[in-house]
């Protein structure tokens, strides 16, 4: 971002410049597996404002890759990464509702994660960091809430995996919102997803700079793996659509039409685009993190504690509201896995609206812009009372 | 099946509380309307993206579905109701499409222009395709992919397994019970599965 679009008085998104906020918890979190998380911070950010009887807070769960920082500007200049849909006359109306992002624990922006001191040891957690899940998340996420002084959420809003998460708080605190707002995302993961994620975590582990997840104390971070796993999710973000209509089979820039007949060397745009964003992310993301991530994303499964029956997991959220959004070409977390997920609230007989977006650019729609999309968003929040 | 007293007589037919499925929901209007009136609840289903938009806007639920595709979605007789107004001549599986109202409701309610109707019959009599107020459209340029009469139907339920149980013409509004195929330019039609 050029300097001049962050200085101060200039800013590309209307909320201005957001300063993300911290809030430490004493009491440890019970993990789902077993395991403990001992005191931990959570940082997070709100946008608009609580009103008197605290009944508009919109809670915004984050996917993979993203953080607390959902809206607005940071004085570095970053822009939120939904900040085409969260803010003043937005789809999802700040003037309205009071929104509040979070990043998640084991995550890499300023929640406590594998790179902070495990209090129990004095030593960095590393790989020592507890395995998360999305209940796990979900239960953090409670707390902050309820630190907030907020009794019941207008809802609980993500896409993907945050989508999950949304996904979650209906079923396991229902008490706690009354609408639930799930994009692009999927009951659970199919093998092949699964399978993404492996070859991802495999990349990462493999690398000889990882050093069992202890790659701190060796002044070292696992960038190839990092680099590699980003490319493949990359890849899997995208439609076979968009990839082509963006890249096709176009040579890397300045070679003049001229093969290379290189095997190593960068020949074809796409392959300049992936190690681009491979780079990009190695810089800025953590190992662990994504192991931790994306083994959350695998476990996630709400249907294995009710005899595999999405439908009798989803009977506890029996009196929501929800709005779920697919897009066509969405092959990593496909419609099909949405009307899953309409089927069994269906089944309960319970208040649901359901989009499928034709949009042509994949898993990564849910961050777009698309007018059908945000028009079906900015009519469901309309229509939330606060 | 735009007019108000139109859907106001299809209103009729559907009784308190119930849970009504609308198979082409358009705008959700006559949803809203049982919700209002009569205390319904459900879903509609709708293709189109301006429509869903529509009805979410009114607070009325729908899920997006192309009914090509089946009702696959919902278990047999879970709805009291389900209603295909002015649906079935865009539907290339107008049969199956029936089948499947018969099996996810209790009662299913069908309306759909009527070909049968005096003036139609004139129209093609003089040579010329019916262009009116229920079937607007030039014969090149119209969505429905099919066209029937209110005797025709008659016959279909039979093949189908269906059992009539109410039968009628709306005219202008206006229940039309004495020689509906041929006063009347919408068929509507309640049955239930034998």
């Amino acid at each position: 971002m050029p300097a001049w679009l962050a200085a101060p008085g200039f800013f590309m998104s209307p909320l201005g410049l957001i300063t993300p906020q911290q809030m430490h918890f004493s009491e440890p979190l019970p993990l789902k597996s077993g395991a403990v998380l001992a005191g931990y911070t959570l940082t997070y950010e709100t946008y608009g404002t609580l009103n008197a009887d605290k009944s508009n807070a919109v809670l915004v769960c984050h996917a993979l890759n993203a953080s607390h920082h959902v809206a607005g500007q940071h004085a570095d200049g970053s822009l939120g990464w939904w900040d085409n849909l969260v803010g003043p006359g937005k789809p999802l109306d700040t003037n309205r509702f009071f929104v509040i992002g979070v990043n998640n624990p084991g995550s890499c922006f300023g929640s406590t994660g594998p790179m902070h001191v495990n209090p129990a040891t004095g030593r960095v957690y590393g790989a020592d960091f507890p395995v998360v899940t999305v209940e796990d998340w979900v239960d953090a996420q409670v707390r902050l809430v309820s630190a907030l002084g907020i009794e019941q959420l207008a809802a609980v809003l993500g896409g993907s995996l945050g989508g999950m998460q949304a996904l979650d708080w209906a079923l396991r605190h229902p008490h706690r919102l009354r609408h639930c707002v799930a994009v692009a995302t999927a009951p659970n993961l199919s093998a092949q997803n699964i399978a993404f994620n492996e070859v991802a975590r495999r990349a990462i582990v493999t690398d000889p700079d990882f050093h069992g997840g202890h790659f701190y104390a060796h002044g070292v971070v696992p960038k190839r793996g990092l680099r590699v796993a980003r490319m493949i999710g990359h890849i899997t973000y995208l439609s076979d659509d968009a990839m082509e209509a963006k890249f096709g089979r176009e040579l890397k820039s300045g070679v003049d039409g001229q093969l290379g007949y290189t095997t190593q060397d960068i020949e074809f745009q796409i392959e300049s685009y992936l190690r681009h964003q491979g780079d990009k992310f190695s810089e800025y993301f953590d190992a662990n993190t994504y192991l931790l991530i994306t083994r959350a994303l695998d476990y996630f499964d709400p249907a294995r504690e009710h005899g595999g029956s999405l439908s009798k997991a989803f009977a506890a959220a029996r009196d929501k509201n929800f709005l779920l959004v697919s897009f066509t070409t969405d092959w990593r977390f496909s419609p099909a896995r949405s009307r899953e997920i309409v089927k069994a609230l269906v089944d309960n007989r319970i208040q649901a609206s359901y989009a499928e977006i034709a949009a042509p650019h994949g898993h990564d729609a849910f961050l777009l812009d698309d007018p059908r999309y945000h028009g079906v968003m900015r009519n469901y929040f309309a229509g939330i009372t606060t | 099946m735009s007019d108000r007293a139109d859907w106001e007589v299809i209103a009729s037919l559907v009784p308190q509380g119930s849970r009504v499925l609308d198979l082409g929901c358009g705008t959700g209007e006559l949803l809203a309307y049982l919700q209002a009136t009569k205390g319904c609840t459900g879903y509609g289903i709708e293709i189109d993206d301006a429509n869903v938009q529509a009805c979410v806007q009114r607070g009325v639920n729908v899920i997006q579905l192309n009914l090509e595709e089946g009702l696959a979605l919902f278990d047999d007789r879970s709805f009291d109701v389900v209603l295909q107004l002015d649906t079935l001549q865009h539907l290339r599986n107008t049969e199956h499409m029936l089948r499947e109202t018969a099996r996810v409701g209790r009662i299913g309610i069908v309306a759909f222009p009527n070909f049968a109707h005096w003036p139609n019959r004139v129209a093609v009599a003089l040579g010329r395709m019916p262009v009116t107020k229920v079937l607007p459209y030039q014969w090149y340029d119209t969505p429905n992919i099919r066209v029937g009469t209110l005797a025709d139907f008659e016959v279909l339920a039979r093949t189908c397994g269906l059992q009539v149980t109410d039968r009628f013409g709306l005219q202008g509004g206006q229940v039309v019970r004495r020689w509906p195929n041929l006063m009347a330019s919408v068929a509507v039609f309640r049955f239930e599965k034998t």
